[in-house]
């Protein structure tokens, strides 16, 4: 059943704790995103040192797919380098269908590759809920395009 | 009314499998066969630009368009079809008084009155009046059961009100607006008042006359009729001071290089080709609905959304937002559920075959005040039946299910 799949425990639980949840007031980087069309909002906040994201805040508020999908981003990209991060997001843009391409997850090895974001792979099968999804990672981009200007 | 539903073909296909359950009437409404006829049947036989054509397809397609106009006067109970503007729906309809009465008339400390409870339809165009011309905007708040709060309403009147703009039910609440009210105090001042009607005119029935305001905008595809469509309605006397919003061709009498003349009320503001098939199929829905009886509607909304209240008060943690009592509010059902956000409740719902909508339903200013970030709307019309809101409920446990909530 698709709901199921849509819905995995992993998410719920993303979305009612939310990790790194808050605001650094010290952020180098901060950037926001709406959905308009759902009212589905997500802020983040980044401290980049070297090249790498030592910390990283967000806030949020909206459905469980947008929500759950910051919070695990979140997990994914605290201690990565820029150039990972870019990377995490390509594969995760990838598995849901935004970027054409080869899906890079392994069936055999399930939360190998994007651990638990993989758990977000059953929203491709709700076109209209993937930009739910992709939300925090248009956020994390232009956040990341601030970073970069300002290097 | 179970027997109208052979008129929607629509309700017969199925969504994921299941019956569809169209809860979504306030969005738009199903269309019945004799309204989708009716456009065909123009297409087909008729199709011609209106107005000033001599040849046969022209008369008919113009005839059938003036027609539709009388049909659509008559059903609110306008006095004359003249005070029946054609528009693209009730936010050009809002737009259009906006432009030609606000903009031309409202100076610096000049007022507006809104309530928080508007369509964005019904705020936003005053926000760019305002900002063009120096005037305010004052709102009137709710009180706790979702009603408009007319405590505060005798220290907004003076001579500073010039226009009074309120929605005569709201999208969200369902609550009706305390037209009556505002009617009698913009008389005190000489304001004028403004009824934005797209969710009253499509269930209630209407009577301009006895309502008392100077406008009232609304769209044909709220009831029955096709997009693209909606309509104004104004006093004559209003009309014929207010200025054309937008000109063009079919809203003139005379061009010059430098100046025109207007044409008579209401063609003066309908520049360009306007929307025959439409109107056409706005004119087929208005008989459906005559035909019906809008106090037949009524009757009907309250007994389904009665059943739709009560059911809905047995599903644990589900929190109404609108008012309980039956006779101050209309089909428009918003709720909250637990924490499943109204969207993931729209999704687990759509699995269902059950469509309701998910969001803020443009009125970010009422869910601010209101403070919930979204709501789930369930919406009712002629044609729902105790079924539909039976597979809603049974969908909104599901949902309960997947969040864990049992």
């Amino acid at each position: 059943m698709a709901l199921e799949e849509l819905y995995r425990e992993v998410i719920l639980d993303h979305y009612r704790n939310p990790r790194h949840k808050g605001s650094l007031t010290h952020a180098h980087f901060h950037a926001e995103g709406q959905n308009p069309s759902c009212g589905d909002e997500f802020s983040l906040d980044l401290v980049i040192e070297d090249g790498v994201l030592v910390e990283v805040a967000t806030q949020g508020q909206g459905c469980s797919i947008s929500q759950a999908s910051g919070s695990m981003m979140a997990d994914a990209i605290k201690g990565k380098t820029v150039d990972e991060v870019k990377a995490i997001t390509s594969k995760f843009k990838l598995m849901m269908s935004i970027e054409e391409g080869e899906n890079p997850v392994d069936p055999a090895r399930p939360g190998a590759v994007l651990g638990d974001l993989e758990a977000l792979q059953g929203v491709r099968k709700f076109p209209v809920r993937i930009k739910c999804a992709d939300l925090p990672w248009a956020t994390l981009a232009d956040a990341l395009d601030g970073a970069q200007t300002a290097s | 009314m179970d027997h109208l539903r052979a008129d929607f073909p629509i309700l017969e296909r199925k969504v994921n499998g299941k019956r569809l359950a169209y809860l979504d009437s306030s969005a738009t409404t199903q269309k019945p066969n004799q309204v989708i006829d009716a456009i065909g049947d123009y297409y087909r036989r008729y199709n011609s630009n209106v107005h000033r054509g001599a040849h046969t397809l022209a008369d008919e397609a113009t005839t059938a368009y003036e027609g539709a106009r009388t049909k659509v006067a008559e059903f609110i109970g306008a006095s004359s079809s003249d005070e029946l503007v054609f528009t693209r729906g009730t936010t050009s309809s809002i737009n259009m008084i906006a432009y030609g009465w606000g903009l031309n008339r409202l100076h610096p400390g000049d007022r507006i009155l809104l309530t928080v409870m508007e369509h964005h339809a019904n705020v936003v165009p005053w926000q760019l009046i305002a900002k063009h011309t120096g005037a305010e905007l004052v709102y009137l708040e709710l009180t706790d059961d979702f009603r408009v709060d007319l405590s505060t309403l005798d220290s907004v009147v003076d001579e500073r009100l010039k226009i009074i703009s309120v929605s005569g039910m709201s999208n969200v609440t369902g609550a009706f607006g305390p037209v009556a009210e505002l009617v009698e105090a913009a008389r005190r001042v000489g304001a004028i008042v403004i009824v934005d009607a797209a969710q009253s005119v499509p269930h209630l029935p209407t009577d301009v006359t006895a309502i008392g305001a100077d406008f009232l905008a609304f769209s044909a595809h709220k009831m029955l009729g096709p997009t693209g469509i909606g309509a104004l309605w104004g006093r004559r006397e209003i009309l014929e001071k207010m200025e054309p919003a937008e000109g063009g061709g079919e809203m003139i009498t005379d061009v010059r290089l430098y100046e025109s003349k207007w044409a008579p009320i209401p063609h003066k503001f309908e520049a360009g080709t306007p929307p025959i098939a439409q109107a056409v199929g706005f004119g087929a829905a208005v008989d459906y609905l005559d035909k019906v009886g809008m106090s037949e509607v009524r009757k009907h909304e309250i007994e389904i959304t009665q059943y739709a209240l009560d059911r809905l008060a047995d599903v644990p943690d589900l929190t109404l937002v609108g008012p309980t009592d039956i006779a101050v509010r209309g089909g428009t059902v918003s709720f909250e559920l637990g924490d499943v956000h109204p969207h993931d409740v729209a999704t687990i719902l759509d699995q269902e075959g059950v469509a309701v909508r998910a969001g803020h339903h443009c009125a970010k200013p009422l869910m601010r005040y209101l403070d919930v970030p979204a709501t789930a709307r369930a919406s009712f019309y002629l044609y729902t039946v105790k079924e539909d809101i039976d597979q809603m409920v049974a969908g909104l446990h599901r949902a309960r299910e997947i969040f864990g909530l049992v």
